[in-house]
């Protein structure tokens, strides 16, 4: 079918991977309070929900953001009609100035380096256009992000080669992992040309710690071709500001202004978690390499953010009052409901990595495992999909090297729903049900069962995850 | 510097042509009525600003649209929430409804065909990194849009081959040229993927005819290729004659269930019929459920913000309005582009006679010193530094013929275009008095620039002031 460009029909054979079952299963029966109690509840699906009264009452008191006034005139015109790809600049100024406000104005971001993008999925994908030629390759820690496989490499055509990290350190990057993941890529003739990072960390809901980010620097410095990335989406999330340590702050701290590592560390950045608004399509790209913004911006014009989006959020990250309010209350509603998750999960003996960010948990389930394999994880993820009714996301679509770890989400649903979610997963817990072996789907499956986790691969495996909803993280 | 990718580095000598020149000086020295009447005045940005009126007493007739709110309840969580690259169901009805009034409702848009992008300069590349494998050529009439050049081949790897169109018969595609760009790409080793047409076009202002459209569906149908048709000002025709949409030759061929129809795919946008360029809203549309299909998955690399998904939504549905809207944009432009006609008369200067779009293509060849680019390069100098006017010379478009320029109408108010029109006469006047051109300072690099300056280069001065202009 040489009609159709190979990015085009690689795509075709994903649709029967059973990893598919959990968002079909979720969206033919989806949980709702009134109207379908008894149906999955969906947390599988990184969304901040927790602060859209505080958004909802700002909009209410400043009704000219929404409706292309300024001081009561209308400059519906002027939007209209821009589609300056150096993005508007009352925009990119508050935008920055949150960006220094989420690091407690440690570091402080220049607006003449950012580079708007329709969402970090955009972001992503356009700094790998740009540090990238196809058959590069850049390095990620796993547990990773499965958006990534399609963001990074789909069209770009550049690989990903694991920073294998396991539980046996709380799954942080090591200096040893680092030089293996980058012999690997020599083996397999591949050019590293950077390393990407999630800070705080999308599976994990960690932050990388001062040690981690040492190792990397020094590994940057080492290896002066190699770019280092840092996805901040999060960097809102963290429960307590001081414990994030952005990449920015490392530049200032150790004084690299002056080193050529400066222009080889940049930021991707959005509004989807922190603010919750993924719909709105914002993101950023910030570097202090010229040629990268330079090139990235004439790039965005493949991805620019609405006019409309861009002087909306504009008028409400310029508001200072605002911004102090909703980053304290953000941090403070999502820590009290990790707890929550963490507590309830306590409760039914199921542990969880030691988290301080993030909109879900990593969680332990190990122990609930019938054997240490994937095809274990599998069989117990089923279970928890159809049996348990809740959708989470198995360890191994984010490339795990050790089975039995999930993501579980605990922003996109009310209090009440996370305590029947933990209702659920006790009853089962307590009646021994997980332990015992899955009647229900075997016979379907069991052919497939065997050769699933040889055959299926990853992008099959991606691909189940984000056919139905793009950019869920 | 090794450290990036070579899709940056090969961009980095673009920024110190000459071409440039026309966009910074307009930036250095923009006209404005009252704060700066000896101005530059801007004619090279293909904008449609006659009818924000309607738009703007719409948005105050119908506040719920922008405010987030639906039957007076706030539905902003649901929006911010709103990230499904499938797009907001009832915008994208709506859409593909606008698209078949645009076509007198002759043909039928299915609205799970659309593919929303961010813009048609996403939809555009997002088509090419479907059909085409880097490497892979797509053909296109000359002159056309210089963003194709970065639009359909900067990341995608795809090659253009042009396909010459020539003033001996007003720029029609003819089936000798069409076979001869094939072969042309066959000779460069290029496997061609297929045709890409802006219809209307740009920069002419032409609608394509029947009989150009049959050929293209004849053409695609033998070579067993695809046919793109950038239908991004399809709402901007003004002519007697109605918009002949590929679509609806293909129902007239009835070949609408055809291995053809799946072949052939329409861009389109609210950029230029609608004016809003700033929100970013393309749509691919095809009958090829594969493409669709991967064209959804890479929409999520530009999806449309929710919040403009549902303003329009809401503006779209509104049947009222995109009737009257349709008939009045058309009347404004036809009036609008008449000025432009007749002003370039009193100038002595012909257009090539149009129906749609946002400019007029002008014959501006007895002005030439000599029938050369490198004097279409002068000339464009000339009026832009002395006669004040900044159009696009028709080198960037590709154009095979010197002297060919584009020249933009809706742009601007009456009384600016007025202007403009005036300082043109007065310019020609003044210059038939004085055939012999003197010198230039620019004279030494002149001989250079065409050998040196590759269209890379030209295409680069042309977008990075100001994006995504047509």
């Amino acid at each position: 079918m040489d009609l159709l460009s190979r990015k085009a029909t690689c795509n075709s054979h994903g649709q029967d991977s059973s990893y598919f079952l959990g968002w079909e299963e979720y969206e033919k029966n989806p949980y709702d309070v009134v109207k379908n109690p008894h149906g999955i509840i969906q947390m599988g699906l990184a969304e901040n929900q927790l602060c859209f009264d505080i958004l909802e009452s700002w909009l209410i008191q400043n009704p000219d953001a929404a409706s292309f006034k300024r001081d009561g005139q209308s400059i519906f015109r002027e939007l209209a009609l821009f589609q300056d790809y150096h993005g508007l600049s009352y925009f990119k100024n508050a935008l920055a100035d949150f960006m220094s406000e989420n690091r407690q104005n440690r570091v402080s971001f220049d607006s003449n380096n950012l580079v708007l993008t329709a969402g970090a999925t955009s972001a992503n994908e356009t700094l790998m256009f740009c540090l990238a030629n196809p058959g590069d390759a850049f390095l990620l820690p796993t547990p990773y992000y499965p958006g990534f496989d399609r963001d990074l490499k789909w069209r770009t055509g550049v690989e990903i080669v694991p920073i294998q990290c396991s539980s046996s350190n709380g799954f942080r990057i090591t200096e040893l992992a680092l030089e293996e993941a980058y012999e690997q890529a020599k083996k397999l003739n591949l050019n590293v040309k950077g390393i990407l990072i999630t800070n705080p960390s999308n599976p994990l809901g960690t932050t990388t710690t001062q040690t981690e980010l040492n190792i990397l620097f020094e590994f940057i410095s080492k290896n002066k071709n190699i770019h280092l990335v840092s996805d901040e989406i999060y960097s809102g999330t963290a429960f307590s500001s001081s414990e994030f340590i952005s990449v920015m702050e490392i530049l200032k701290n150790n004084h690299l202004e002056n080193t050529d590592v400066f222009n080889r560390v940049h930021i991707v950045y959005s509004l989807s978690k922190d603010l919750g608004l993924p719909g709105f399509r914002v993101g950023a790209i910030y570097s202090n390499d010229k040629d990268v913004i330079s090139a990235a911006t004439k790039m965005s014009s493949f991805g620019l953010v609405s006019s409309q989006t861009q002087y909306l959020l504009s008028s409400l990250l310029s508001d200072k009052k605002f911004t102090k309010k909703y980053l304290r209350e953000n941090q403070s509603r999502l820590k009290n409901r990790q707890r929550m998750l963490v507590t309830g999960l306590e409760a039914i003996g199921i542990g969880c990595l030691k988290s301080n960010a993030g909109l879900f948990c990593w969680v332990d389930m190990r122990h609930l495992l019938s054997s240490k394999t994937f095809e274990a994880e599998m069989e117990l993820w089923k279970k928890i999909v159809y049996e348990v009714k809740l959708n989470i996301s198995p360890g191994s679509s984010c490339h795990c090297e050790e089975p039995g770890w999930f993501r579980v989400c605990f922003a996109n649903m009310s209090e009440e729903t996370l305590k029947l979610a933990l209702k659920r997963l006790k009853n089962f817990v307590d009646n021994g049900i997980l332990t015992r072996s899955c009647q229900v789907g075997q016979s379907l499956k069991s052919s497939r069962k065997k050769t699933t986790m040889t055959t299926v691969s990853n992008w099959v495996f991606r691909l189940s995850f984000h056919d139905r909803d793009a950019e869920e993280r | 510097m090794k450290q990036l990718s070579t899709k940056v580095t090969s961009n980095a000598h673009g920024q110190d042509s000459s071409y440039f020149l026309g966009w910074e000086e307009y930036e250095k020295n923009p006209y404005d009525e009252i704060k700066n009447p000896n101005g530059i005045i801007q004619m090279g940005l293909a904008e449609n600003q006659l009818c924000f009126d309607l738009i703007e007493t719409w948005l105050a007739k119908n506040p719920d649209a922008a405010a987030l709110k639906k039957d007076g309840q706030s539905i902003f969580k649901e929006l911010a929430l709103f990230q499904d690259y499938h797009g907001l169901p009832e915008f994208k009805k709506a859409l593909a409804e606008f698209m078949e009034e645009i076509r007198g409702n002759r043909v039928t848009f299915d609205p799970s065909k659309i593919v929303l992008a961010a813009g048609s300069t996403s939809a555009n590349e997002t088509l090419m990194f479907c059909l085409a494998e880097p490497g892979d050529a797509f053909l296109l009439p000359t002159p056309y849009y210089p963003g194709f050049d970065r639009d359909l081949k900067w990341r995608t790897g795809a090659e253009i081959v042009p396909i010459h169109c020539s003033s001996s018969n007003g720029f029609q595609i003819t089936e000798s040229a069409l076979q001869q760009a094939y072969q042309q790409a066959q000779k460069l080793d290029l496997k061609v993927k297929g045709v890409l047409v802006t219809n209307p076009s740009n920069p002419l202002g032409t609608m394509l005819t029947r009989r150009e459209l049959n050929l293209l569906v004849d053409f695609i149908t033998s070579k067993n290729i695809h046919l793109i048709s950038d239908e991004i000002y399809s709402g901007t025709v003004f002519g007697f004659e109605q918009f002949v949409s590929v679509m609806d030759v293909l129902k007239d061929k009835k070949l609408e269930n055809s291995e053809v129809s799946k072949r052939v795919h329409v861009v389109y946008s609210l950029s230029k019929d609608l004016g809003l360029p700033g929100f970013r809203v393309g749509a691919i549309y095809s009958n090829d459920e594969m493409v669709v299909s991967a064209a959804t998955k890479m929409s999520s690399f530009g999806l449309v913000s929710s919040q403009t998904q549902y303003l329009l939504s809401a503006l779209l549905s509104d049947k009222k309005f995109t009737g009257t809207y349709l008939n009045e944009n058309q009347k404004r432009l036809k009036i609008r582009q008449k000025q432009l006609v007749s002003g370039l008369e009193a100038a002595g200067v012909t257009c090539l006679k149009s129906n749609a779009g946002l400019f007029c293509w002008v014959d501006m060849r007895h002005l030439l010193d000599t029938n050369t680019f490198e004097a279409e390069l002068e000339l464009w100098k000339k009026i832009v530094y002395e006669v004040k006017l900044n159009i696009s010379p028709g080198s960037s478009c590709h154009c095979t013929e010197p002297g060919w320029f584009r020249v933009c109408f809706a742009n601007m108010s009456e009384e600016t275009l007025d202007l403009a029109m005036k300082r043109l006469k007065e310019y020609v006047e003044s210059t038939d008095s004085r055939r012999v051109m003197s010198k230039s300072s620019h004279e030494r690099i002149k001989s250079l620039r065409k050998r040196t300056v590759s269209n890379w280069v030209f295409r680069v001065s042309w977008t990075d002031r100001v994006p995504d202009e047509r």
